[in-house]
C-alpha cells in the first residue's frame, strides 16, 4: 500500500500568553500512518485533541516537534515545517479540510462555494483568457451541481449564499466544497455532525467512493455507524 | 482563496531589514518579507504600530533611515526603489504600482469626471484615442460595479463606497503588478465593506496582482490575505499563513488582538 501520510512524534502545546504563560500540552508524542485510500478515524474523548490534530496536519495550528511527512509520487514534504507558500499551495491542490463549521465567504453562492476549489485546483486563473475562465467555471459549476444533488441540496438554494442555511444543510456545503477536487489527503472533522440519518448515509457514500479513487482520509466521527462504515483503522488520541 | 503558486518564480517584492526613526523615535525596526506575484499580504496593527511608517515607505514617499526594497520591475529590472531616478520611480508609480488610499478623497481627482479618473494613467502612457479610452473607462466602471451612467460625473457626488471603487479602477487600469491597499474598508457601511471586499477578492485573482493590504481589521485579513504579518511597536513579531496567525497565534501581542476581537 502507498504511504500518504507518516506522522512522527507529533507535540502540540498552547501557552497562553495572557494566563501568566500557562502551557496546555494537548498531543504529547502522536505517530500514525496512513495509506492510499485508506480511512483512518482519531478515537478518544471530548478535548483530547482530535479536532488539534487534524488542525495541525492542515497547518492551521502549528507543530511545536515532530515531523509531518507528506508522501508525493516524487518527494516528501514535512508539512511541519513547510513555508506558508509550499502550504498554500498543497491546500489548493493535494490536501482537503472539512473542518466542523463551514466558514464560507459572505455573498459568494452555495454553488460557488462549491465549485470554487475545483477551478483553483486545475487552473492557473491569473493566465485565463476571458472565455477560458467563464468556461473553467462552468465545468466547475456542473460537477458541483453533481455533487450537491447527490446530498439533496434543493437547487433552489444553489444560487444563495449559505450563511442562511440550516446546520445541516451548510454541512453539506462544507463536505461537498471539501471532496470536489479529490485531494491525495483528505481530512474531515465530525463531518456528519449535523445529519439526518439519510444525509448521513449519503455522506458515507461519498466517503467510500473517495476511498476507492485512492483519497487518504483521516477523519474524526463521533457517529459510530458512520465510523464502521468508513474507518479502516481506529487510532487513539 | 485561489493562488496557483509557481514554484519557480522569484520574488516580486524584497523587503530586507527595514527601519525608520523619526528624531528619536523608532517607528520601524528591522522588518523583512518578501512578496510573490498574485499574493495577498496582510500587515495586521494597531495605531502606533508602524504600519502607516511601512506603507509609506514601501511607497516610496519616504526613504528609510535602514534596510532597502528591491523590487523585480517589468520595465527596468531588479531595482532599489529608493536608489531609483526620481522620474523612473514616477513611472513605475504611474503603470507598475497602485496605491489605493485610505481616504478616497487623497487617491482622486475630484474635480475631474469619473471617467477621466481611469483614463489618468493612461494617457500619461501616452494613450490619446478618445474611443479607446472611453471603452477602457467603461470596461472599469463596469468591473468595479459602477453605474456606466455616472462615467461624466464628478466623484465628489459619489458616496464614499462608490469613491473606493472608482480608486481601485483608475489604480487598476494599468494593469500594475503590485498595489498597496491602505484599509480600504475603513469608514464604510457593513454592506459597502462586503461588496467591495468581495470585488478586490476577485479582481487580485483574476489579475494575478501582489497586493500589500494594510489593516486593523482581522476579518478583512481572513477573507483577502494568505499571508499576514502582525506589527507592534514597529516591528514584526508575527507572520505566516492568515489562518495559523489569527487560529493559532503565538505571540502575546497577536493573541491579545485576536482575543480582543468579535469575529
Amino acid at each position: 500500500m502507498t504511504l500518504v501520510l507518516e506522522v512522527q512524534q507529533l507535540k502540540k502545546r498552547f501557552v497562553l500568553h495572557h494566563r501568566d504563560g500557562a502551557s496546555l500540552s494537548v498531543i504529547a508524542g502522536l505517530s500514525l500512518q496512513v495509506h492510499r485510500g485508506e480511512c483512518i478515524a482519531l478515537h478518544g474523548q471530548s478535548g483530547r485533541g482530535k479536532s488539534t490534530l487534524l488542525r495541525c496536519l492542515y497547518g492551521n495550528y502549528r507543530v511545536d516537534a515532530g515531523r509531518v511527512l507528506l508522501h508525493q509520487q516524487n518527494n516528501v514534504t514535512d508539512l511541519a515545517r513547510a513555508t506558508p507558500r509550499t502550504m498554500i499551495e498543497l491546500r489548493r491542490s493535494r490536501i482537503g479540510y472539512v473542518s466542523q463549521f463551514l466558514r464560507a465567504l459572505p455573498r459568494v453562492a452555495a454553488i460557488d462555494v462549491v465549485a470554487e476549489p475545483l477551478v483553483a485546483k486545475c487552473h492557473d486563473l491569473a493566465r485565463l483568457s476571458e472565455e477560458q475562465h467563464a468556461q473553467a467555471w462552468q465545468q466547475a459549476r456542473t460537477e458541483a451541481a453533481v455533487l450537491m444533488e447527490r446530498l439533496k441540496l434543493p437547487s433552489s438554494l444553489w444560487p444563495l449564499p449559505p450563511s442562511t442555511f440550516s446546520g445541516g444543510e451548510q454541512q453539506r456545503i462544507n463536505v461537498a466544497r471539501g471532496l470536489i477536487k479529490q485531494p491525495g489527503l483528505l481530512l474531515l472533522d465530525e463531518p456528519t455532525a449535523s445529519l439526518d440519518e439519510s444525509n448521513r448515509q449519503r455522506v458515507v457514500e461519498l466517503i467510500q467512493e473517495a476511498k476507492q479513487a485512492g483519497v487518504a482520509i483521516v477523519g474524526v466521527f463521533h457517529d459510530e455507524h458512520v465510523r464502521d462504515a468508513v474507518a479502516d483503522r481506529l487510532v487513539e488520541i | 482563496m485561489s493562488n496557483f503558486a509557481r514554484q519557480d518564480e522569484q520574488a516580486l517584492l524584497i523587503v530586507n531589514g527595514l527601519g525608520h526613526t523619526y528624531g528619536g523615535l523608532q517607528a520601524l525596526k528591522a522588518v523583512s518579507f518578501e512578496l510573490f506575484p498574485g499574493e495577498v499580504l496582510a500587515v495586521v496593527g494597531e495605531s502606533g504600530s508602524g504600519k502607516s511608517t511601512l506603507l509609506k515607505i514601501l511607497s516610496s514617499a519616504l526613504t528609510p533611515t535602514s534596510g532597502e526594497i528591491h523590487y523585480r520591475s517589468e520595465r527596468f529590472g531588479k531595482i532599489n526603489i529608493h536608489q531609483l531616478a526620481e522620474t523612473r520611480r514616477r513611472e513605475l508609480a504611474r503603470t507598475e504600482w497602485g496605491f489605493v488610499t485610505q481616504n478616497a478623497d487623497d487617491g482622486l481627482r475630484l474635480g475631474v469626471s469619473a471617467g477621466a479618473n481611469i483614463s489618468e494613467r493612461l494617457m500619461a502612457l501616452g494613450v490619446n484615442h478618445f474611443g479607446h479610452l472611453r471603452d477602457q473607462a467603461n470596461s472599469w466602471m463596469e468591473k468595479v460595479e459602477l453605474p456606466s451612467a455616472r462615467i461624466d460625473d464628478l466623484p465628489r457626488n459619489f458616496s464614499g463606497g462608490m469613491k473606493q471603487r472608482l480608486q481601485i479602477a483608475r489604480n487598476l487600469v494599468t494593469h500594475p503588478r503590485l498595489v498597496l491597499l491602505d484599509e480600504p474598508t475603513s469608514g464604510l457601511d457593513v454592506s459597502v465593506q462586503a461588496r467591495l471586499l468581495d470585488l478586490l477578492r476577485q479582481l487580485v485573482s483574476r489579475l494575478d496582482i501582489a497586493v500589500v493590504l494594510v489593516t486593523h481589521d482581522l476579518g478583512v485579513a481572513r477573507l483577502l490575505a494568505q499571508r499576514t504579518i502582525v506589527m507592534h511597536r514597529g516591528q514584526v513579531v508575527e507572520s505566516g499563513l492568515t489562518d495559523q496567525v489569527l487560529d493559532d497565534p503565538q505571540h502575546a501581542y497577536t493573541q491579545l488582538l485576536v482575543s480582543s476581537v468579535l469575529v
